[in-house]
């Protein structure tokens, strides 16, 4: 690893001042995916930021039919939340699916989608349910946050503080794993929402996660697996690599959508 | 004796370990030591035209930055093969010259070509980075199938069609008489994965010179330091044997890839003496990845002639093995006499000849890894027999039965002659245990919920016990393969057992004890093994091959009578009875049919005082011998799996396996089964989960854990074991060795119930849900209903 500056801010303005004022700056959460690639070497920030000793970035709240979670939340809290599971169980399970015990005890659900891996599991939640992403500068819709691979919507010196996600009437995920680093391989998210039915696909996608139009057309007027027999998964969409073609991909997404159906009851 | 041969004693190596208190190498400290990165190439085939070390040399901490032409120009010889193989045309093999160092050319991705010393681990491969290597990039072959092609790149220029050698065994004119008579012939082409081993704990040294002396002493990472020590002195020149101390402390696992005296070690060895520090290297997860050595990367094609009565006529093979970059120490012997050797199976072949090719390719040096060629050729066997037995419409295990050998010894038409097994008990056994009866009612079951279920058989035979050494020497072996042993009973009675062997996970502490404390009814806590320290030890060859059974037990064993022999004199002298009338049990040696005795205690103090000795005796009571066996020793088994396959996504589930093993005589059943448990997940890993790729520009694609699938708890069900028992008559405890076993035999249980689920022989290891599910599409199966 190479030599940073570590920063421990107690408030967002200080860490948004941080963030702004070195020009490699980047935002420390769990560090799950970030000390693991500066350790190869393959990341080199000037600075770390780390967000989470700020106040209000930690924990969930329940505001009627929202549910709020910090941006700073480990997966092992969400997993673990009582609020989350009597409201959006299907987020709970998730969370509990990400990665060991470790991984879930130090990454954070803001960490997760400011990165927006392509295989990560949360992309496809905040997606799936049409959550709201909460930043330092303003309020974003899931559909508008993603911006393909690794990329999102946020400026240099813009972070997450929560996310707001509405509790939906059904909704489950169901994913594949890679068989090696056991992320997703195809990661389908469905749930039925006051916005109508949302089926959010993770890694799978050659551009990262996705709402799948077909499936949600087809679960729209009959929310059942068999709904999703008919659809077609375009293979051309997919990714491909040594644990699975895009074939096998489209395929995947098929059945891990009917299961995730299956489970959401 | 609770603590003797066949008790389940836990194994007292454990409590350091599992309190996290071992001593592996990269835990010592050394006094002055500094640390060793090296600058590896990117490339897997390209010309060096220069090194420019001079930003690296002035980065803080940089001690030295040491080249290739630095280290040949000392005198650092070549890293050998330790096995001559001659062609089938009478030729030598070819053997492309291999620098710790690489100096014109680097041949694979991770090739060594300078390394850097430096006061830290960071500041050492900070300078490495800056290393400035000019590389002139050359088109790399790759491919085993392909490299023999006359339009391929040539790995080592003077290597024309980078054939290392084309070997033959068996009867090629017999054979094809053998076929062209055959009523039935079944005909298969299979790929072995390519594998990385993996060991837990990451290769490591410290090279520790002392100018005073002249003195070099080793700590590393080795199966074998003896033999270590032996090739680095006569070999690579770095010192003479009495100037060289090797030391393998706690070694956590090896599974073959720390047999190899590897570029690391010499270059550490070399760069401490350039230095004056001590220098210490541990390779990360990615360099163990990226340059330990690999194993199998097998083509074949053969074919097995049958009668019309299912009985063997003939068997031919044809194989193209991949030794990567270099020939490493047994890679030669590998996919030779330690595969074709073992063609004929658990079956009476009248005519089999077999030819392989070893080829070069610009990877990283494949070599012996747990199983070793038997594997290879188990797969090959019990592959092609269960697809001739659908063929012909028999019963898979009665066509093995049809062909069983049922009398021993028995000469196959390879080489080797078996020397006792009970093939139709061991299978009953299993198939007892796996309730074959019960399979359809359990696949009509499973297919009610959507599943396929299948179930394949692997009845396998490999040589263990490595090996006489005169039988080794005529095949090409550049070592004897004896083993040693001093047995060192102390004046309090308690004993030391020094040993050529090592231990890197096998349990040796406990077994070797047991063999003391079953002699003499001494607890084994009292008995304590030396192992690992060319200084302490008298030699040894070390540990792979599961020869550490068979040879080095046979060694403590037959100082152990030494001993024995010479208390019984003592003791006899000192009661005034005869010799003859002596008898050593529970810790205490009897006159029998008197109540004289003398406690185990006494008798070590007796010859260590020597006061009143026999006339002529020599004090002490410390025996050593060298056991060289007469014969391999050959296990044997019946594997049987069952899967059930998710015919949507291509899962594989293994639902049951059972393994009924014949090792001979067991020392400790409990660390028997755990040997089992281990090579039969590792077999599991081969079949279903690992594979090593490169792609075509020869980059390692699986790199990592997060793209080279190793099993996990959840991938493997609880394993069901039995063990059958005809002991070996070729040492004395009838050991045959249980190592490799389940790596040798889990393959072709595992991908033949896969055949069997699914219906097709097309498909490959690692049998990958993706390959299974594509090979589900191929034939156009029906999804199973929801």
């Amino acid at each position: 690893m190479y030599a940073a500056n570590y920063h421990k801010p107690s408030s967002l303005a200080d860490a948004v001042a941080a963030l702004a004022s070195n020009e490699d700056a980047k935002v420390l959460a769990g560090g799950q995916t970030l000390l693991p690639t500066m350790k190869q070497h393959l990341a080199a920030p000037s600075d770390l930021v780390d967000i989470r000793g700020i106040d209000g970035m930690v924990g969930v709240s329940v505001d009627g039919d929202m549910l709020t979670i910090g941006a700073a939340t480990t997966h092992a809290e969400v997993a673990s939340s009582a609020d989350v599971k009597a409201h959006i169980p299907a987020l709970a399970s998730l969370a509990e699916g990400i990665g060991d015990p470790a991984v879930r005890h130090m990454g954070t659900l803001g960490g997760s989608i400011a990165n927006n891996d392509p295989a990560a599991d949360y992309p496809s939640a905040v997606l799936g349910l049409g959550a709201t992403v909460v930043t330092s500068k303003r309020e974003i819709a899931a559909d508008d946050f993603f911006d393909g691979m690794f990329a999102t919507v946020l400026d240099e010196d813009e972070i997450i503080t929560a996310v707001r996600f509405p509790k939906p009437a059904k909704a489950a995920y169901a994913k594949f794993p890679n068989p090696a680093s056991r992320y997703a391989m195809a990661g389908v998210f469905v749930a039925q929402t006051g916005g109508g039915v949302r089926a959010a696909v993770t890694g799978a996608g050659s551009d990262g996660v996705f709402r799948h139009t077909g499936i949600e057309a087809a679960l729209s007027s009959d929310f059942s697996p068999d709904a999703v027999d008919g659809v077609s998964v375009d293979a051309g969409d997919m990714l491909s690599d040594i644990h699975g073609d895009a074939a096998y991909r489209a395929n995947l997404v098929k059945v891990m959508a009917k299961r995730a159906v299956a489970a959401a009851g | 004796m609770s603590d003797g041969i066949g008790a389940r004693v836990k194994r007292k190596e454990d409590k350091r370990f599992i309190t996290g208190k071992g001593k592996y190498t990269d835990d010592i400290r050394m006094e002055n030591q500094a640390y060793a990165a090296f600058v590896r190439s990117p490339h897997a085939h390209a010309k060096v035209t220069g090194i420019d070390a001079s930003a690296a040399e002035a980065m803080d901490g940089v001690i030295a930055v040491l080249n290739g032409a630095q280290l040949t120009g000392d005198g650092i010889g070549n890293i050998i093969t330790g096995w001559a193989i001659t062609s089938k045309d009478g030729s030598p093999m070819n053997i492309g010259a291999w620098s710790a160092l690489a100096t014109e050319k680097v041949r694979y991705v991770g090739d060594a070509v300078a390394v850097v010393i430096a006061e830290t681990q960071a500041q050492a491969r900070l300078a490495a980075e800056a290393v400035d290597v000019d590389y002139e990039e050359l088109a790399p072959s790759v491919s085993t199938a392909k490299t023999l092609q006359d339009n391929q790149p040539l790995v080592h220029d003077e290597i024309a069609n980078n054939l290392c050698f084309d070997w033959e065994i068996g009867d090629e004119a017999k054979t094809d008489a053998a076929l062209s008579g055959a009523a039935h012939i079944t005909e298969i082409e299979l790929t072995n994965n390519r594998l990385s081993p993996n060991a837990m704990e990451p290769r490591a040294a410290i090279a520790v010179f002392d100018s005073a002396e002249d003195h070099y002493t080793l700590y590393t990472t080795s199966q074998n330091p003896h033999v270590a020590r032996l090739v680095l002195s006569a070999f690579y020149n770095v010192a003479p044997e009495h100037k060289l101390r090797v030391i393998a402390p706690d070694v956590g696992g090896g599974f073959g890839s720390k047999i190899y005296i590897y570029p690391e070690e010499i270059t550490c060895l070399w760069a401490s003496m350039k230095t004056g520090r001590s220098v210490k290297w541990t390779a990360d997860r990615s360099e163990a990845f990226m340059t330990d050595a690999h194993g199998r990367d097998h083509v074949t094609k053969a074919r097995m002639g049958f009668d019309d009565t299912g009985k063997i006529v003939g068997f031919k093979v044809d194989t193209i093995a991949n030794i990567g970059a270099y020939a490493s120490l047994f890679a030669t012997a590998t996919p030779t006499y330690l595969y074709g050797t073992l063609l004929s199976g658990q079956y009476d072949i009248p005519a089999i000849y077999g030819n392989v090719k070893a080829v070069y390719t610009n990877t990283v040096p494949v070599d012996a890894y747990r199983g070793a060629g038997r594997p290879e050729a188990t797969y090959l066997i019990e592959r092609i027999v269960e697809k001739a037995a659908r063929e012909m419409g028999r019963d898979v295990a009665d066509l093995r039965r049809t062909n069983f050998i049922r009398a021993f010894p028995y000469q196959t038409q390879v080489l080797l002659a078996y020397d006792s097994g009970d093939f139709d008990t061991v299978l009953d056994m299993a198939q007892k245990a796996a309730d074959v009866a019960g399979f359809p009612a359990r696949k009509a079951e499973a297919a009610s919920r959507g599943k396929l279920r299948g179930l394949g058989y692997s009845c396998f035979i490999e040589a263990c016990g490595l090996a006489p050494s005169a039988a080794a020497g005529s095949l090409g072996a550049g070592v004897g393969l004896w083993e040693s042993a001093e047995v060192r009973v102390n004046p309090v009675g308690t004993i030391e057992i020094l040993t050529g062997t090592h231990s890197h996970g096998q349990g040796h502490e406990t077994t070797f004890c047991q063999l003391a404390s079953d002699r003499f009814g001494i607890p084994v806590e009292n008995v304590s093994i030396v192992h690992g320290d060319t200084d302490k030890v008298q030699f040894g060859m070390g540990t792979y091959g599961s020869r550490s059974g068979p040879v080095g037990m046979s060694a403590v064993m037959k100082a152990l009578d030494k001993v024995e022999a010479k208390v019984k004199k003592i003791v006899a002298h000192s009661l005034e009875a005869s010799e003859d009338d002596i008898v050593i049990e529970g810790g205490e040696a009897k006159v029998a049919g008197t109540d004289k005795k003398m406690a185990w205690h006494e008798i070590g103090l007796a010859a260590y005082m020597a006061h009143n000795l026999p006339e002529g005796m020599e004090p002490g009571l410390k025996e050593t011998s060298f056991f060289d066996p007469v014969n391999f020793s050959f296990p044997s088994g019946t594997f049987i799996c069952e899967v059930e396959v998710d015919p949507e996504t291509g899962v594989t589930q293994i639902v049951q396996f059972v393994a009924a093993d014949d090792f001979g005589t067991i020392i400790n059943p409990m660390i028997v089964e755990g040997q089992v448990h281990g090579g039969v997940t590792q077999g599991i890993g081969q079949a279903l989960l690992e594979g090593v790729v490169y792609d075509d520009e020869g980059q390692l694609l699986t790199g990592s854990y997060m793209d080279y699938t190793m099993p996990r708890a959840d991938d493997v069900p609880s394993y069901v074991i039995g063990h059958g028992c005809t002991p070996s008559p070729n040492n004395p405890l009838g050991l045959k060795g249980c190592g490799e076993a389940g790596a040798i035999g889990a393959p072709p249980a595992v991908i033949n119930a896969i055949v069997d689920a699914i219906g097709t022989e097309n498909i490959e290891m690692p049998a990958t849900p993706q390959r299974v599910w594509a090979a589900i599409q191929a034939t156009q199966m029906p999804v199973a209903a929801e």
